[in-house]
Order: C-alpha cells, then structure tokens, then sequence
C-alpha cells in the first residue's frame, strides 16, 4: 500500500507541457472548409424512353469548351471566361415570349404569361421566358477541368446576379443576403417563401450535356 | 470531530492539480483522431479550382469523396477512393460501401464531393458523373476554393 509518505510529483510543469502539445495541433491541423458548386445530376433514363420534347432552338443556349480550352457560344461566337456571365444573363432575362404556366402563392397553375419581372431585350430571337431558357454546357473529353469549372460557375453566377436584382427590387435585400438569413433562423417562413419565389422567377436550368469524344 | 482527525492522521489527499490537465490530453487525443480519420492522399494533392459561386458544404457525416489528380510519373488522370488508386468502375461499390454506414432515410441526402484537380480532363468527371447516374447518386458537389476564376485558365 502507498500509505507511507510518497514525495509528491511536481505537476506545475503539467500545464506547459500540456500547452505545448495544444500549440502543437493547433498548428498542424489544417482546417479546411468545404466548398464548392453543387449541382444534381439527372437522373438514367430507361433505354426506351420516349425522345424528350423537342426544345426552340431559342431557347437553348449552348456554351461548348473544347480541348483547346476555347469557348464558343451558340455555336458562332468565341468568347472568353468574363464576358460569359454577361451573355448568359441577356440570354436568360431576354423574355421575348410566354412561358411556361407558373404556380401562385396557392399552388393554383396560373395562365402561361409573359416575363413582367425581365428587364432584357425583349429579342423575339432569343429566349422566350427564364424558366424556358435552358443552358447547355457542352465539353470536350480533353477540357481542362479548371476551365470546366470556371464557365459553369459565371452560368451560375449569372443567376445568381439575376435573382440578387430581382430579390433586392422586390424585398429590398439581395439572395444571397436573403440565404444567409434564413439560414440564421431557419423556422423563418416567410423568408422561405421568399426564396421559393425568386427561385421561381429565376430557375436554374444548366444541363451539362456528355462530351464529345 | 473525532472524524476530522482521523482523517488528518490518513492518507495524504490526491492533489487535483493535474485533473485538468489530464482532461487537456483526452481532448487533444480526439483531435489527433479526427485527423488520422481522414483520407490519405495517395494522388498529388488536388490543386483544387477556383470559383466565387461556391455553396459550403453542410453535414459533413453526409459527403464522401472522390478525389482524382496525378500521381507522380504516371500519366493519366487517378481517381482515388478511401485510401487507394481506383477505377471508374469501382466508384459504384465506394458509393454502396458508403450507404451501408447511413441509415435508409439519410441516403437521398448523400452528397459525392469531387475534389478533382485543376488540369484534369472533364472526360475523367464525367466518367464519375455517369458512373454515380447509374447508381442513382445524384447530389455531386464540384469541391472549389474561392478565388477568381481567372486563375484556373492562367497558363503555367
């Protein structure tokens, strides 16, 4: 038994030493936060599918990258990465026509209308309503994923941008502002709601079509 | 009284000097951890591309990854699953093996990263892409840092 007087051990150099090893891992590790571009594949389609629905060929915008890494846009005009988003956005807000029906608040189908919220050309060449405008990132095998990356993030950026003039027209705060928001206080319906609209106003539509071999 | 004497006479009182201390090194024990928990690069580590539009990745227990780049005096683009150098076609049994460890109502939510190097080839993603299309993985996340995107087409 240790009943006899043990000379106690000196533990006041404990803290230094444990100090140290904070310090330590402190500097080693390395946090890395996550980020990056999301996006949702479609999904396989059956061998026997019907074929899709044929698309105005207005309404699509087709970006294509080849193995040189060059851009051509709408199969004519070679472009470089920063005048995308421009392109992409008189694309997208043209507004020229009807659209496809939107739902209300409600959830009632509304009447096939015209975009009122579009502040483009009204080019009756170009897309007829945003959520009938479809961009189409075609590639190459030999593309450089860098470049990949860097012309799919000024399509989304263009939607973003978008959806920022929208939402700050509309609610005085821009998206981005709203999401962030709202994921501050996430029992916030309203700006749920918010978001669904913009979203509405403004869908997404980027399809990245297989590459050419 | 007769017991606080006693109790004078006894063993010396253990000093809780240290307890903190010891508490200290549990938690750096679980630091240490997490980080072995992570994947080992065997490829070059990605140099992943730039972007501004970048979502954060939430839930992390819910992402795997994928990462492809060079390993060093080979060709080709690698693709690298858990701790080894994969084929395409081992992607699918990756994402199964993954699926296994979440519970049924987690697994629409599962989100594949990929953490592909600046110069790979899109035709080696899109391998994946079509690889995760088959088995219905739908979620993918371009994993990017955020910077101008400029910097991805600069010539080196």
């Amino acid at each position: 038994m240790a009943r006899r007087d043990l000379p106690e051990i000196n533990a006041g150099s404990m803290a230094d030493i444990a100090f140290l090893l904070l310090i330590f891992f402190l500097v080693t590790t390395t946090m890395d936060v996550d980020t990056g571009i999301s996006r949702k594949l479609p999904e396989k389609q059956p061998e026997d599918m019907p074929d899709p629905p044929k698309l105005k060929e207005k309404n699509v915008f087709i970006v294509t990258v080849n193995r040189n890494n060059d851009i051509l846009v709408e199969g004519e005009t070679f472009m470089t990465i920063d005048k995308i988003r421009e392109e992409a956005i008189k694309f997208i807000d043209n507004g020229g026509g009807i659209g496809n029906p939107m739902k209300d608040a409600q959830g009632n189908s509304l009447d096939p209308a015209e975009c009122d919220w579009c502040q483009g050309a009204k080019d009756p060449a170009s897309s007829d309503h945003p959520n009938k405008a479809i961009i189409s990132l075609e590639s190459d095998r030999g593309t450089s994923y860098g470049t990949y990356i860097a012309v799919q993030n000024e399509l989304v950026g263009a939607y973003t941008d978008l959806r920022n003039r929208y939402s700050k027209e509309t609610y005085g705060l821009s998206y981005t502002q709203l999401l962030k928001d709202a994921k501050n206080n996430a029992s916030n319906e309203s700006l749920k709601e918010k978001i669904k609209d913009i979203k509405s106003k403004y869908p997404q539509i980027i399809s990245e079509a297989e590459p050419t071999k | 009284m007769s017991k606080f004497r006693k109790k004078k006479k006894g063993t010396p009182a253990i000093s809780t000097a240290s307890l903190p201390d010891i508490v200290f090194m549990l938690l750096f024990f679980f630091m240490v951890t997490t980080v072995m928990r992570e994947t080992e690069l065997k490829i070059k580590k990605p140099q992943l591309p730039k972007a501004t539009e970048v979502k954060k990745l939430e839930r992390k227990s819910l992402v795997s990854y994928i990462y492809v780049g060079k390993v060093d005096g080979q060709g080709g683009d690698k693709i690298q699953l858990n701790d080894r150098i994969a084929d395409v076609k081992d992607v699918k049994y990756f994402i199964f093996a993954e699926r296994e460890t979440h519970p049924e109502d987690e697994i629409p939510l599962l989100t594949t990263s990929i953490k592909a190097d600046v110069d790979s080839n899109v035709g080696t993603i899109t391998d994946i892409k079509e690889e995760l299309r088959n088995i219905n993985a739908l979620k993918i996340n371009y994993s990017t840092l955020k910077g101008d995107v400029m910097d991805n087409v600069k010539k080196k």
